[in-house]
């Protein structure tokens, strides 16, 4: 018996360990199949911060408003309209006609639910970054909600649009506590305080299991299945009420991980899968007439950082003719063009050229290394100087600035490192220049970049007064003149100033099978429920 | 023996305490984890409560003792970013990582101990060459791109083997045999070495002069002594195979604990890691200690020196 036993649990294992084969990609099996190289163990939009999940966060959920990603427009979703009642209050009248995937309906209490929730410090939301502005919200009405904001918060109308989706009323309630009592450890006292805090239905330091809740939403796909790690799988909602976001046309939908790049071409390619992104240029541009290739701008841009008040102790930049030689010695142009695709521009201000506020009328730097070493000669460095330079991502684009940089005599070392190593050492401003990537979590408005980093906190080297007070007002106004006015002297000032350099717009090739019909978007958040195949 | 083998286990236990103390400086070193779990977009502020709410802000003997303690209880702690059980979490992963692991063992051993031993029975032959070769170029050849030339061949070309997942166990031929490929120069060669070695000894000379069969002498008398080494560098191998699946399961999208480990690494979820070093060093150094007790039991020199 026990021989059998023992032969019998490799047998077993495997079994358990591989999986039923839950859903074949392809227009055959209605199934689009869509990866990228980061798993996603808890599908929540407001407890995983990564890309994917505002991906799945706009798939599975709805916001009370939609953003048109062509014309940039905010349309009411969830809600049927909305109007600021002051600069700090606004009110929605909610839709009737919504049911969330669970089949019990959405109303007033499911809005005062989700936002009083997550705008509760207590309940350790991760992307508190897109919530803290709200103070609270109240019921007013049948369908009829307010919500209160700390202070004027103009770009409120993006977040509500992608980042802050509605849950069912009670959603996290359910999610089981964290700490529990252990009646192995014979602890009393804790035993009685988890008992107290149950019958209130609490948790021990309000940690909850949220990974164990199954996501209910009112969007376009509903989640069937999660396989954490591997893949998450998810099927139309039939009964998607008719609003400003598309009905969903294809069956299924998954999500898979697949972290090596090769391996996501090579099973876009033999149709294991239906849809990447990120794939590397000289890669992309090898699969033209394969599959489906597009390159299309993100949010994300590339800028240089200088360290201006020489706190890292290599003192160079702290010399605006330093700085100056480095904007004239680097050939964005030509970076943008050749090594990022060509979708990518050249930018001349702290921010995306396509958010609310970002203008371009401000002081330029061309191209001009003749210029950058005579720049470099009256600052006291006639052959060049030695100076460590600090990235993180895509380090052929940093490469390509050594490259120039060498041709002024400006010898940068590169310190390659991840990127919250790298933050680490910005904050500890130990960094004498660094080249860095935003991507304002694809928020269109000028508050999400330039406002995050110059107004006084430890990303901004400069404190400018000047800078921190027109960011300031512009941030706090709800009128577009002032905003607009303000932000554009604060805008001149970084550039004129080279706090930093703005270098260019990313791009990112996107590709999937030739049998779907799928249009990419420039806020790098892909509407899936328009997708159907051909 | 037993002194023996109650210092090696004193020196075992030392080695994992001192691997589980070093990970976590160096898990440190990389980068804040609170930094990580707040997201990109993240202030210093948010950070801030997020290292709170977390239990960041603590000092780090304590953070190390609270975890170490908690550890040897079998509780590894909760993932934050996972929101999910540690150990839970990784015996969800382990049995994948070791069915790769114990097939790809398999097949290193079907490919190395049957070219041993025709490489000794014929030396310095074109088979000897050839087992040589193959020795080399499982050496030199980087697995990862190992991995990559089987994936072009076997799943676009001839599109005979899926190329991810676990979905069917055709999905572990691929990653089985370039993760079992890397091992097999070793094994191979060392059973050449004993097969040559016994090959050439007294008792065989003895049995074939008794007019034994060839086959008889060969895998009865000479094999089976030959092979005892190779046993307990198998049992090192394999503990080797697990912690260095880390590439191949991430090749091919192998949702074991080799992926689990890459992912957590790159999103600073640092009780995960923890546990996966702390769990794949105790894997290996348990079966280096049972290696050592097998040729301590075999070779009684070893338990004098």
């Amino acid at each position: 018996m026990k021989p059998r036993f023992i032969l019998s649990l490799p047998a077993f294992a495997l079994a358990t360990a591989i999986g039923g084969g839950d859903a074949m990609a392809g227009k055959a099996n209605d199934t689009l199949v869509w990866t990228t190289d980061r798993d996603q163990a808890v599908a929540d939009p407001f407890y995983n911060n990564t890309r994917e999940l505002v991906i799945i966060g706009n798939t599975v959920w709805d916001g009370l408003l939609y953003r048109d990603p062509v014309t940039g427009q905010y349309k009411p979703l969830l809600a049927k309209s909305f109007k600021w009642l002051n600069t700090t209050s606004i009110e929605f009248e909610l839709r009737d006609d919504v049911v969330f995937h669970n089949g019990s309906k959405f109303g007033a209490d499911d809005v005062v639910y989700t936002i009083n929730y997550v705008s509760n410090k207590d309940n350790g939301v991760l992307t508190w970054q897109n919530v803290k502005w709200m103070k609270n919200a109240a019921k007013i009405g049948v369908n009829k909600v307010r919500i209160d904001l700390h202070e004027p918060f103009p770009a409120a109308l993006a977040y509500f649009a992608q980042a802050i989706f509605m849950m069912p009323k009670g959603h996290y309630d359910k999610a089981p506590c964290m700490i529990k009592a252990d009646p192995a450890k014979k602890d009393a006292e804790m035993e009685k305080k988890v008992a107290e805090l149950a019958k209130q239905g609490k948790c021990v330091d309000n940690k909850r299991d949220i990974g164990a809740v199954h996501p209910v939403g009112t969007g376009p796909y509903k989640i069937d299945k999660i396989i954490a790690g591997d893949r998450i799988i998810m099927s139309k909602n039939a009964k998607y009420f008719a609003g400003a976001k598309e009905k969903p046309k294809i069956g299924n939908l998954v999500f898979r991980t697949i972290k090596e790049k090769n391996t996501q071409i090579a099973e876009l390619l033999t149709g294991g899968v239906d849809w990447i992104w990120d794939v590397p240029k000289d890669q992309a541009e090898k699969l033209e007439g394969k599959v489906q290739v597009v390159n299309a701008n993100t949010f994300r841009v590339s800028y240089i950082q200088f360290d201006v008040n020489g706190g890292s102790g290599q003192t160079f930049f702290k010399d605006k003719r330093v700085r100056e030689a480095v904007a004239h010695a680097i050939n964005r142009d030509s970076i943008a063009k050749n090594l990022v695709g060509a979708p990518s521009k050249v930018i001349h201000s702290a921010c995306h050229p396509e958010q609310f506020g970002c203008t371009q009328d401000v002081p330029k730097w061309a191209y001009d290394p003749a210029k950058a070493k005579k720049l470099l000669a009256e600052a006291g460095h006639p052959n060049g100087f030695s100076v460590d330079l600090y990235a993180y991502r895509e380090r052929h684009y940093t490469e390509a600035v050594i490259g120039d940089l060498a041709k002024v005599g400006i010898k940068a070392n590169l310190k390659f490192m991840q990127f919250r190593a790298l933050r680490d050492l910005v904050w500890k401003n130990q960094t004498p220049v660094n080249q860095m990537t935003w991507g304002s979590n694809s928020i269109p408005d000028v508050s999400a970049i330039t406002s995050h980093f110059f107004s006084g906190g430890r990303d901004d080297f400069a404190k400018d007064p000047d800078v921190i007070k027109w960011l300031r007002t512009a941030d706090t106004s709800v009128d577009a003149k002032v905003r607009e006015e303000n932000y554009k002297k604060a805008l001149a000032r970084i550039s004129g100033e080279l706090y930093w350099l703005p270098m260019f717009t990313y791009a990112k090739y996107y590709a999937w099978a030739k049998d779907l019909d799928f249009k990419v978007t420039s806020d790098e958040i892909p509407q899936f429920n328009t997708a159907k195949w051909k | 023996m037993l002194i023996y083998a109650c210092k090696r286990l004193g020196v075992a236990v030392l080695v994992a305490v001192a691997v589980s103390l070093l990970t976590f400086s160096l898990i440190y070193l990389s980068g804040d984890p609170a930094m990580a779990l707040a997201g990109e977009a993240a202030t210093q502020q948010d950070i801030e409560y997020i290292r709170k709410f977390y239990g960041y802000d603590r000092p780090l003997a304590v953070q190390y003792a609270d975890w170490l303690t908690k550890a040897l209880t079998g509780n590894f702690g909760y993932s934050h970013y996972l929101r999910q059980d540690v150990a839970e979490i990784i015996f969800s992963r382990l049995p994948v990582t070791m069915i790769l692991g114990a097939c790809a063992l398999v097949f290193a051993l079907t490919l190395s101990i049957p070219l041993g031993v025709v490489a000794a029975m014929r030396p310095n032959t074109m088979i000897d060459r050839f087992a040589l070769t193959l020795a080399v170029v499982g050496q030199a050849l980087p697995s990862f791109w190992f991995a990559l030339i089987l994936i072009f061949w076997f799943g676009i070309v001839w599109r005979l083997l899926p190329i991810s997942g676990t979905e069917t166990w055709l999905n572990f031929i691929m990653p089985s045999v370039a993760l079992g490929y890397y091992v097999t120069p070793a094994v191979m060669r060392l059973t050449r070495a004993g097969m040559l070695e016994v090959l050439a000894s007294d008792y065989i000379r003895t049995a074939r002069a008794k007019g034994l069969r060839p086959p008889v002498v060969l895998f009865k008398h000479a094999l089976r002594n030959a092979v005892i080494p190779v046993v307990s560098l198998a049992a090192v191998q394999f503990g080797f195979m697990l912690g260095g699946s880390i590439v191949i399961e991430t090749i091919f999208a192998i949702n074991g604990l080799g992926y689990l480990a890459w992912e957590s690494i790159q999103r600073g979820d640092l009780p995960v890691m923890q546990a996966i070093v702390l769990i794949l060093a105790c894997f290996y150094i348990v079966l280096t200690y049972l290696a050592d007790m097998l040729n301590a039991f075999l070779d009684p020199r070893i338990r004098v020196t």
